[in-house]
């Protein structure tokens, strides 16, 4: 038991919170952003490998378009039903071949990238799907390649819906990164399991959630801020770009 | 400088496929507005987008500008797709992109140095009259200002062709006027070939040269208009001139004159009282401006039946008239 009246607990609970925000923040910045370079292209080609897509005949083979595909498909439904505590543990081996170890907030990367890419992988697919055709025609007509049309039509276009999507992305990060302490990945979860539930400091728990929220605000309207900037350009009266963005629930 | 030949394209299933062009052989002669006219279904949307290959045919040959397209390769055909502009009736903008970027889209793919994009775009803004606008997002813009976007950026790569796929039906008529006149002077001022479809038969009679009528994937019948309009029983002068419904009076025949180039001043209707003493009624007359050229349609009630009429008909005829005995 933590004794609130002891004259070094306010000095402490801030050190002990500082430690856990960095770590939190670290985990969940650097897992964000292999999160972005694998998932969007993940997602951009299991959109345009599909019948109809830009991508339908890579290297002139539609077999093998279905099959990544297919394959794409696979994998990311997998990763996307597998509970994060088990997937945490049955990567173990694999974050030791990456990262050397194991435990620790760099080796908590690992795991939480991997739940969250299959994740913004469907955002970036159901964004992408939302695109209209016919966009896609003229940048054809115009003699684009299936380069050009990824990067100058499909990938801008959707942007808003993606950066809404990144937003529940990072949220779901933030969450699972709270439970990367069980292997000692640091972090609030940890300050808030080890203090406020094994010593019992109701302060320290608060105090976690209060931090854990402000962080999670403060994501959620950068995100909207740059998803309204870019949606203002395309109020278009297109019924099919008001479908929501957020169907999507993590396992 | 669009040809056509035998273009055939299903969709569907191989044991029950829908064919949406039969055979399809169309030219289109460079210079001229040729305009492709059906029902919805008829297919004119794959017709269209089977000569810049959008939709790649099953079989035929699509040749523009001397080049076969359906011979070239992927990375040959994107260069050929360069000198085919193309505008939809849904104008298909990037929203994410201002008036100014659309426009730049169409050079940025053709590989065009930035400097040299702005100025051009600047100048294709300035033809289609939206030089102040360029800083404006598609949905700042109304239906005829997105569709002179459209027809800015399908210019910006300098096409030889231009293919207008209903660029039009999705405005209200007097923007439609203004979008035809303005592909009109394009046609003109650029020399650009144009090839569009369109379901509406006052786009054909306000900027066409020449159509063709596609009915379930097949050409009926095509040609200039000024040569369809003097052509016993064509259907597109028919559209071009409604006269509606033959009302027949018993005891009555009924003719359809068709008047073009030097006939139609000629007071054909007197001299038929005059020299027949015939009591002409009209039921009813078009007088449009075809091509460049007044043309028309009367519809003249005579008593008596067709026998009785043959003399004056045949004087009719030799006036070198078109005249059809509808009742």
């Amino acid at each position: 038991m933590i004794d609130p009246t002891d004259p070094g607990f306010w000095p402490g609970l801030f050190q002990v919170l500082l430690v856990g925000t960095g770590q939190t923040l670290y985990m969940v910045g650097v897992a964000l952003l292999v999160t972005i370079i694998i998932g969007l292209p993940l997602g951009v080609v299991l959109v345009t490998t599909e019948p109809g897509g830009v991508l339908e005949r890579p290297f002139g083979s539609r077999a093998l378009g279905r099959v990544i595909n297919r394959v794409l498909d696979f994998v990311v439904n997998l990763g996307r039903s597998v509970p994060f505590i088990i997937l945490m543990v049955a990567l173990i081996p694999f974050t030791r071949l990456i990262v050397g170890t194991f435990i620790g907030s760099t080796a908590a990367i690992v795991p939480l990238s991997a739940v969250a890419i299959p994740f913004f992988a469907r955002m970036v697919e159901i964004s992408i799907k939302e695109v209209d055709n016919g966009l896609v025609e003229a940048a054809e007509s115009l003699g684009a390649t299936r380069w050009h049309i990824v990067a100058k039509v499909l990938v801008p276009e959707a942007l808003s819906p993606m950066i809404l999507g990144l937003s529940t992305t990072v949220t779901s990060i933030i969450n699972f990164s709270a439970m990367v302490g069980t292997v000692a990945g640091g972090g609030l979860g940890d300050v808030a399991i080890r203090y406020g539930y094994q010593r019992y400091s109701v302060i320290h728990m608060v105090a976690v959630i209060i931090v854990i929220f402000v962080i999670v605000m403060i994501l959620q309207a950068i995100a909207t801020h740059f998803a309204k900037k870019f949606a203002r350009r395309s109020i278009d009266p297109t019924p099919t770009e008001r479908k929501s963005h957020a169907t999507l629930q993590l396992p | 400088m669009i040809t056509l030949s035998s273009v055939s394209k299903s969709f569907g299933r191989a044991d029950s496929p829908v064919v949406a062009l039969d055979a399809v052989s169309l030219e289109v002669a460079r210079g001229e507005i040729f305009g492709v006219v059906g029902q919805s279904g008829a297919g004119k949307s794959t017709l269209i987008r089977t000569v810049n290959l959008l939709e790649r045919p099953d079989s035929g040959t699509v040749t523009v500008d001397g080049r076969e397209l359906t011979a070239l390769g992927d990375t040959d055909l994107r260069a050929a797709r360069r000198s085919i502009g193309m505008i939809f009736q849904h104008f298909n903008l990037l929203s994410s992109r201002t008036v100014r970027g659309n426009v730049e889209l169409a050079l940025e793919i053709a590989g065009v140095h930035s400097k040299e994009r702005a100025r051009r775009s600047s100048e294709i803004l300035d033809l289609v009259g939206l030089a102040d606008k360029a800083a404006a997002y598609p949905s700042q813009l109304s239906g005829g200002q997105k569709q002179r976007v459209g027809i800015a950026r399908a210019l910006a790569s300098q096409p030889s062709v231009l293919l207008s796929d209903e660029a039009s039906s999705a405005l209200d008529p007097e923007t439609t006027r203004s979008i035809l006149q303005l592909i009109k002077t394009i046609n003109a001022e650029l020399g650009l070939t144009v090839l569009l479809i369109t379901h509406e038969m006052d786009v054909v009679k306000t900027i066409c040269d020449s159509a063709a009528l596609l009915e379930s994937g097949r050409i009926v019948e095509g040609g200039r208009l000024v040569d369809l309009i003097s052509t016993p029983g064509s259907r597109l002068a028919h559209e071009l001139f409604p006269l509606g419904e033959v009302v027949a009076t018993p005891g009555a025949t009924v003719i359809d004159i068709t008047f073009s180039g030097g006939t139609a001043d000629r007071p054909v209707i007197a001299q038929l009282a005059r020299t027949h003493g015939l009591d002409v009624s009209i039921l009813g007359a078009v007088i449009e401006t075809i091509g460049g050229s007044q043309a028309g349609r009367t519809r003249l009630e005579l008593p008596g039946s067709a026998a009785e009429n043959e003399a004056a008909i045949a004087d009719l005829r030799s006036q070198n008239l078109l005249v059809e005995v509808v009742a």
